[in-house]
């Protein structure tokens, strides 16, 4: 083939792969265009490959096999994994992506300042690169040793912690100007290396676990940025445009969840949360009135409009499955079951609408925060299940609630509110619920999963008595 | 204007970089008009797409593995292949496992 056919057909297929990808996005908007949309991916992704694998420069196809292949044997495993690790698996891919962008930023410093090539442009973009690269890169591996556990999930902070943070990264940033003005510092680029690796790592010590889908979208802009980068660098404007294309949906989606949390950017990355609320949960225990299996299920089954509130506690138990009977046994019944989504419920945005479609919930019932507070005060019975800080009034009244100002799901103002929980112990960010001492509340105390179990059993016993 | 020669003095391969910062800028934007229109459903299976499309690193890897130019950076390139790999297999596969799990309700008996 000559030379500019191949030119002519790597950029043609380069132009078909960004538009795949973006109209992969488009079709993900609806659950019955969705997969069309992975189709859309794939097909993107294989025409970029093909169109980079015409390139003449390619001097040995041997080692991009078998690395290809090294990949393929790790994706699959993951791709694998409990729905409820899905968190972790986000997080360790953004940490690949920053990985590459990282490598082949310094791949590209190496070979350009070896034959002298190397323009103080390119090194400052290759600077910009290689710090989002590696700092994603040990960032997202933290973040993903917190989800799994394998790290204390509490926040680790010290005195001066955000001064140190700071320093690290202005040092690199300064080293990175440095390059502009003189390229071939080699030792400068080193230093912006292991500042980079440095900094993604005390970046995510101070984050707990409550700040995790926040922390996660903002890894995946960075990601997404530090792929816009490389493009600049190597002059590829499909690196560029799937770069903004993910970092752009990773800080739509850390908005959304910052708001869904009543917190700035810096306030989550700076504000070490959880921390507060440990001397806060110290307060007097007020009286609660506690219920049993077979009282909830005849409160079910004399409702007419049933709305459950699921949190992280649900999963953590493995309870969507017995949530499922519960909700079969009163859709039997006719009466209307819905599920309050709190935009944060789960470890990652929309963690708990997958967790939910698992168990084989129609998406029909799943409903988001502002929607279903509408029909709460015409709500007789809200279960809550595994829930805590997303249904605590004391966000909306309680100033000096370290939770304040969070939008919440009003599960106060339903006609009753049933609570299943294993103790009054606080939840996640340590703060007290006085919604489990409300008086239209009854808690039920027990593992999620076994009280479940028997509210279903009870339900399918009476309607077998009818 | 000046500003055009600039652009074109600082990338070497010719592309200017003001055509770049426009690509950067027009994607972004689609990018917000799309991600925005996407159901808070699919807020996961989003977010497992995007490192899919992530991914996209493989084409300036490919390149730096397959170009040897040197061990050290065939070596590096050959790494940033496996992991942009891991990403583009691990994340359709599991975005189409979500998306699979999304089912409508049963038409009413």
């Amino acid at each position: 083939m000559n030379a500019a056919l191949v030119e002519n057909l790597t950029h043609g297929s380069y132009i078909l792969a960004a538009g795949l990808f973006i109209f992969s996005l488009r079709w993900l908007s609806r659950p019955q265009t969705a997969r069309r949309g992975v189709l859309a991916g794939v097909a993107g992704m294989g025409l970029a490959v093909f169109g980079t694998l015409l390139h003449p420069e390619i001097a040995n196809y041997l080692w991009i096999v078998v690395a290809a292949a090294i990949g393929t044997a790790i994706g699959i495993p993951l791709s694998r994994v409990p729905l409820t690790a899905v968190p972790q698996r986000t997080a360790l891919s953004h940490a690949f992506g920053g990985l590459a962008a990282g490598l082949v930023g310094t791949a590209k410093y190496m070979l350009w300042t070896g034959d002298a090539s190397i323009t103080p442009f390119k090194s400052g973009v290759i600077a910009i690169e290689v710090i989002l690269g590696f700092l994603t890169f040990t960032g997202s591996l933290m973040a993903a040793g917190k989800l799994q556990e394998a790290l204390p999930t509490r926040p680790i902070t010290f005195r001066g912690q955000n001064y140190v943070n700071f320093a690290l990264l202005g040092v690199a940033a300064l080293c990175g100007i440095g390059l502009v003005f003189d390229p071939m510092q080699w030792p400068l680029f080193a230093v912006i290396v292991v500042l980079s690796l440095v900094f993604g790592v005390m970046l995510i010590l101070p984050i707990g676990g409550a700040d995790m889908p926040t922390v996660i979208s903002i890894l995946n802009s960075y990601a997404g940025l530090s792929a816009v980068a490389m493009g600049f660098v190597l002059d590829n404007m499909l690196l560029v445009t799937a770069g903004a294309l993910d970092g752009s949906s990773g800080l739509i989606l850390s908005l959304i969840m910052c708001r869904a949390m009543n917190r700035s950017f810096t306030n989550v990355l700076f504000g070490a949360f959880g921390q507060v609320a440990v001397a806060q949960a110290a307060g007097e225990q007020k009286a609660v009135k506690s219920a049993t299996a077979q009282d909830v299920c005849d409160l079910l089954e004399n409702a007419t409009r049933v709305v459950v509130v699921p949190g992280y506690g649900m999963a953590v138990a493995q309870a969507q499955h017995r949530v499922r009977d519960v909700y079969d046994q009163l859709s039997k019944r006719g009466i209307d079951v819905k599920f309050a989504i709190h935009p944060v419920a789960g470890r990652m945005p929309g963690h708990m609408n997958v967790l939910l479609a698992e168990a084989d919930i129609p998406y029909e019932a799943l409903v988001e925060m502002d929607d279903i507070n509408r029909d709460l005060p015409q709500t007789d019975v809200v279960l809550v299940v595994g829930a805590n800080d997303v249904v605590n009034p004391a966000a909306r009244h309680d100033k000096s609630s370290p939770i304040f100002g969070m939008p919440i799901i009003d599960a106060d103002k339903a006609k009753l509110c049933v609570a299943i929980k294993r103790s009054m112990n606080p939840g996640f960010a340590g703060v007290d619920n006085e919604l489990y001492s409300a008086d239209n509340t009854l808690m039920l105390f027990g593992d999620a999963k076994a009280m479940l179990g028997e509210i279903a059993k009870a339900l399918t016993g009476s309607g077998l008595g009818h | 204007m000046d500003v055009a020669h600039v652009g074109h003095a600082a990338t070497a391969a010719g592309t200017s970089l003001w055509t770049m910062l426009l690509v950067f800028m027009l994607s972004t934007f689609v990018g917000f008009q799309v991600v925005q229109n996407v159901s808070r459903l699919l807020h996961t299976p989003l977010m497992s797409l995007t490192n899919a499309i992530s991914g996209i690193a493989i084409v300036a890897s490919v390149l730096i593995a397959g170009e040897e130019l040197s061990t050290t950076s065939t070596i590096l390139g050959g790494i940033a292949v496996a992991a942009s790999m891991t990403n583009i297999v691990s994340g359709f596969l599991i975005t189409d496992r979500m998306l699979k799990m999304f089912k409508e309700r049963e038409p009413k008996k």
